[in-house]
């Protein structure tokens, strides 16, 4: 693997998408924002841990990087190259997903060492030898055998499943890997092996990461910067030890404050948000997060609140945040 | 006065082929929480569904006992026990969409239940169904009583679910993975809505879960199950500071604690599956998996007593176990 | 996981392999006869015998030992014909399940896959194909261009492929969404490939069902329009045909039209037992 070129992986600019949803036939359409205005950088060979509730964007946010979705407006750099302008093989080349269910990210009909060598197989540059050697390094690196290759997806456990996906998206070498919620789907001890596997492979091939996860405590341990998202916006990003320590936006303190730890005696906490379930097609005006915050005045209602950069790296859109 | 719940030596078995659960004892005492905890596969699950006596075709349960405030649930006809269920022991799912009847809307549905087991007017019912949904914390209860489930979200789906459980004050709750396809807020919401109803009603729940974090936060008695065994039982507190059995340890290293992580260190973690457990195996089902098994582990293991409270299922003496990375990772 | 398992109950599972087993052995003698049928059967199926007409079956008095099923009105050996009658039932069956299958699979999978306005035109041509009458159509083409075996086959082949469609529609469209087809997608592959090796083996069983269920109408269609004079011609000895030859012989010599009669009936009930089979292995085979 050759050294990255430029410093950054993927910067994305005002990526936006919109989707139109008739309820009936006589309905009015509705526009449900599902990404609004994301914008984000991330230096080559670190993890951006992308984190929200269902519904807030992440995965519709992946899967426009990914290419199975157009974006409504907006656009993304990764390699100096417009990743919205490539074809679907260059854009191989450059990123590749890591899906959430190990049970439906593989061709129930296919063996292992064919889903692992489709992406080699679909740039149409390999030969056969050099694809069979390719997948039998790949497989052997992220810990299967050879005679596990000749099996089908069913004959294996969800972690070796996993262990496949991961196979294929790192067999065409890419620069960057979306893991989607890889691990939420496994049990807590393969989770670890997963997540210990995944950073391994990440400081020997340099690859970047956005990790999009939906468990503080993990992406606490994978991710170098942490973006968090409400209905479609970035709401806050900063640096993990920074974003943990000391959480600017409301909605960043109350996902923290749910996150269950194995510390007994210490009962279960009050997140402080109210029972109004935020709904994309239907984002309140102002501060999107107002009907929920428990700090909400007037203005928040009325006014939405602007990016506020406080270091680098770190912004948080709120109008009470500290500075 | 004895436990509320008390089950002894259940065992489960398909077709006579694979062993879900293998000799399963533990006790629910009243007013308290006892999580049942384990990966998937490790029959969890099948013990809850085996005690309400809803194992699906095939699977046949045998115990030395299964009693319900003293009553033998056990020689009870399939008529008799659906009495006892949703009246003196209720029983929440993890997605509620599927034990919700997506064809009547919420009202008639938890009113149904009054009606059935106490024989309460329509108009009782409703006014109870109310009340519960108030105590639930859903807000506008009389407009919600008039909707459909699919009208709900996840966690609204759920705290209806508790509400209909708990309409003809049950004893026992048994809530199995209650939390898991909801979103972490909304599962802290409703954890708490158990734990606060829970003071409130005296009630007893059995939480079967394979989260530790929820373990931690609300359980009093713990057993921690794999491949079928009840590999340790003890009070929460005690599990988390001194587990004695590897097993318990072990999955404590694999979850990430935030504030005490330290990214460039490999999370702990369990090498290789879970065995399929066939009838007539001896011995430690861990063995496989275990840092500290030896030619003994394959004869059967007899249960070892750390405290009074407090046993599990290993070769290893109490303390034997080393805690040392184990302290490292516990907050102060 | 934590969702109960939902068995079925052993009693009844057992029923639905024994008819899975049963089907298979109808549907595989009923072939065997068709191939190697006329190789050991001594009588040629078209030679008439006048003299030996309406020769009752060996069940019955008055039967001729070289002639095990009697024979018809015009002398000609029953099993014989009854056999090559199988080949020309199987061999339509077959062909117009290959070309309904083709035509109906190719569009439903292209509607489900592209969805938006190439969907719209397919749904359009579904419901085109189920406002027109089948046995009508058939009728009329048959009886504006004359019979022959060949024609018979295009015109079910061309009129029964919507079931096929519609299922290939919507199973394309539950496969689409897997994140197999997505990660195939993100791999660079061609479209080619994600319609004919991700999506097209996964909905394949399904398929197999459609094609037993359109087998066994084809069948039937086939025996329908033959005894109404329009399907194959005489003096090829269609199941169809051999009824329609019989029925005027039928309050005398009742066999002649029962003999053929249970023969299309074990045929179909074999068939559709082989598609149930199959819909039972798919649903076991679904929930993992």
């Amino acid at each position: 693997m050759s050294k990255p070129s430029t410093s950054t992986a993927i910067d994305l600019r005002s990526v936006r998408r919109v989707f139109r949803v008739k309820s009936g036939m006589f309905a009015p359409e509705r526009h449900v924002i599902a990404v609004d205005d994301v914008s984000f950088s991330v230096p080559a060979g670190s993890v951006l841990g992308i984190v929200g509730e269902s519904g807030c964007g992440k995965s519709t946010l992946a899967r426009l990087i990914l290419g199975l979705l157009a974006p409504t407006s907006g656009s993304a750099l990764v390699d100096g190259r417009q990743l919205f302008d490539l074809d679907r093989k260059a854009r191989a080349r450059l990123i590749q997903p890591v899906f959430q269910d190990p049970f439906s990210s593989l061709n129930p009909r296919q063996t292992i060492r064919d889903i692992v060598s489709l992406p080699l197989l679909a740039q149409g540059t390999f030969s056969s030898p050099e694809i069979e050697r390719r997948v039998a390094q790949m497989l052997e690196r992220v810990g299967l055998s050879t005679e596990q290759g000749g099996r089908m997806p069913s004959q294996l456990s969800g972690g070796q499943r996993q262990r496949v996906a991961i196979a294929r998206a790192l067999v065409l070498e890419p620069r960057i890997v979306i893991c989607d919620e890889p691990t939420s789907a496994l049990d807590v001890s393969v989770q670890a092996q997963i997540l210990n596997l995944l950073a391994d492979l990440r400081r020997e091939l340099g690859l970047t990461y956005l990790f999009i996860s939906h468990n503080l405590a993990v992406v606490e341990h994978v991710a170098s910067e942490v973006a968090v998202m409400y209905l479609g916006r970035i709401v806050e990003k900063a640096d993990t030890d920074q974003l943990f320590r000391a959480p600017r936006h409301p909605y960043t303190q109350a996902l923290l404050a749910s996150v269950l730890t194995p510390e007994p005696g210490k009962g279960v906490p009050d997140v402080g948000l109210g029972d109004s379930m935020p709904d994309p097609a239907n984002i309140p005006p102002g501060c999107r997060f107002h009907p929920r915050c428990r700090i909400a005045i007037d203005r928040c209602r009325s006014e939405a609140p602007k990016a506020m950069a406080h270091s680098q790296h770190g912004m948080v859109e709120c109008h009470l945040a500290p500075a | 006065m004895s436990a509320l719940l008390e089950v002894e030596d259940l065992e489960v078995s398909f077709g006579g082929r694979t062993a879900a659960v293998r000799g399963a004892s533990f006790k629910v005492e009243r007013g308290q929480t006892h999580c049942i905890v384990g990966e998937s596969g490790c029959g969890k699950s099948v013990t809850a569904l085996a005690i309400m006596n809803l194992l699906a075709k095939g699977g046949k349960r045998t115990a030395k006992r299964i009693a319900l405030g003293g009553q033998d649930l056990q020689p009870l006809s399939d008529r008799e026990m659906s009495k006892i269920r949703g009246n003196k022991m209720a029983m929440i799912f993890q997605e509620p969409m599927t034990s919700l009847n997506p064809a009547y809307t919420v009202g008639s549905q938890m009113s149904e239940v009054m009606r059935r087991h106490k024989g309460s007017t329509r108009t009782q019912a409703l006014d109870r169904a109310v009340e519960l949904m108030t105590r639930v914390g859903i807000t506008a209860p009389d407009l919600r009583l008039g909707q459909f489930p699919h009208q709900l979200s996840g966690g609204l789906r759920q705290r209806v679910m508790i509400a209909m459980a708990l309409m003809c004050d049950p004893e026992l709750l048994v809530a199995d993975e209650p939390t898991t396809a909801l979103d972490v807020t909304v599962q802290a919401q409703i954890l708490r809505l158990l734990a606060g109803i829970q003071r409130e009603m005296g009630l007893a729940i059995l939480l079967i879960t394979h989260d530790l974090g929820v373990v931690a936060r609300i359980a009093d008695q713990v057993s921690v199950m794999y491949a079928g065994e009840v590999v340790e039982r003890a009070p929460a507190a005690e599990l988390f500071s001194v587990p004695q059995h590897p097993y318990t340890r072990g999955l404590l290293n694999c979850v990430p604690i935030p504030g005490k992580v330290r990214r460039d260190q490999p999370l702990g973690s369990i090498p290789g599956v879970v065995p399929t457990i066939q009838p007539g195996f001896t011995g430690c089902a861990f063995r496989s998996r275990c840092s500290y098994a030896e030619a003994s582990c394959a004869s059967s293991i007899t249960r070892r007593k750390a405290t009074q409270t407090h046993d599990y299922l290993c070769r290893l003496a109490p303390g034997e176990l080393g805690n040392s990375d184990l302290a490292e990772r516990q907050p102060a | 996981m934590s969702n109960p398992v939902v068995v079925l109950p052993a009693a009844a599972a057992r029923i639905g392999t024994l008819g899975f087993a049963a089907g298979v052995i109808i549907v595989s003698v009923i072939a065997a006869a068709a191939i190697f049928g006329n190789a050991l059967i001594s009588h040629d199926p078209f030679v008439q015998d006048l003299g030996k007409r309406l020769v009752p079956p060996f069940w019955m008095e008055g039967n001729r030992p070289e002639h095990l099923l009697g024979t018809d009105q015009l002398g000609r050996d029953y099993l014989a014909r009854l056999v090559y009658g199988a080949r020309i039932s199987l061999m339509i069956g077959i062909l117009t399940v290959i070309t309904s299958g083709l035509i109906g699979t190719t569009l439903g999978v292209i509607g489900g896959y592209f969805g938006g306005r190439v969907d719209d035109c397919v749904l359009f041509a579904i419901t085109c194909r189920l406002s027109i009458p089948v046995v009508l159509v058939a009728l009329a083409v048959v009886g504006l261009m004359g019979s022959s075996l060949t024609l018979v086959v295009l015109t079910l082949g061309l009129l029964l492929w919507d079931r096929f469609a519609v299922v290939a529609r919507s199973t394309t469209m539950q496969v689409r969404s897997l994140d197999y087809v997505s990660a195939a997608w993100c791999a660079g592959a061609s479209t080619f490939h994600v319609l004919t090796r991700e999506i097209l083996p996964n909905i394949a069983s399904h398929l197999a069902v459609v094609g037993t269920l359109e087998m066994a109408l084809a069948i039937l269609l086939e025996a329908a329009l033959s005894f109404l004079g329009l399907g194959v011609p005489p003096p090829l000895p269609s199941w169809g045909l051999m009824i329609a030859e019989g029925k005027d012989y039928m309050f005398f010599s009742a066999w002649v039209i029962m003999i053929p009669g249970a023969a299309l009936f074990t045929l179909i009930l074999g068939i559709n037992l082989v598609g149930d089979g199959l819909r039972n292995l798919l649903g076991t085979e679904k929930s993992r």
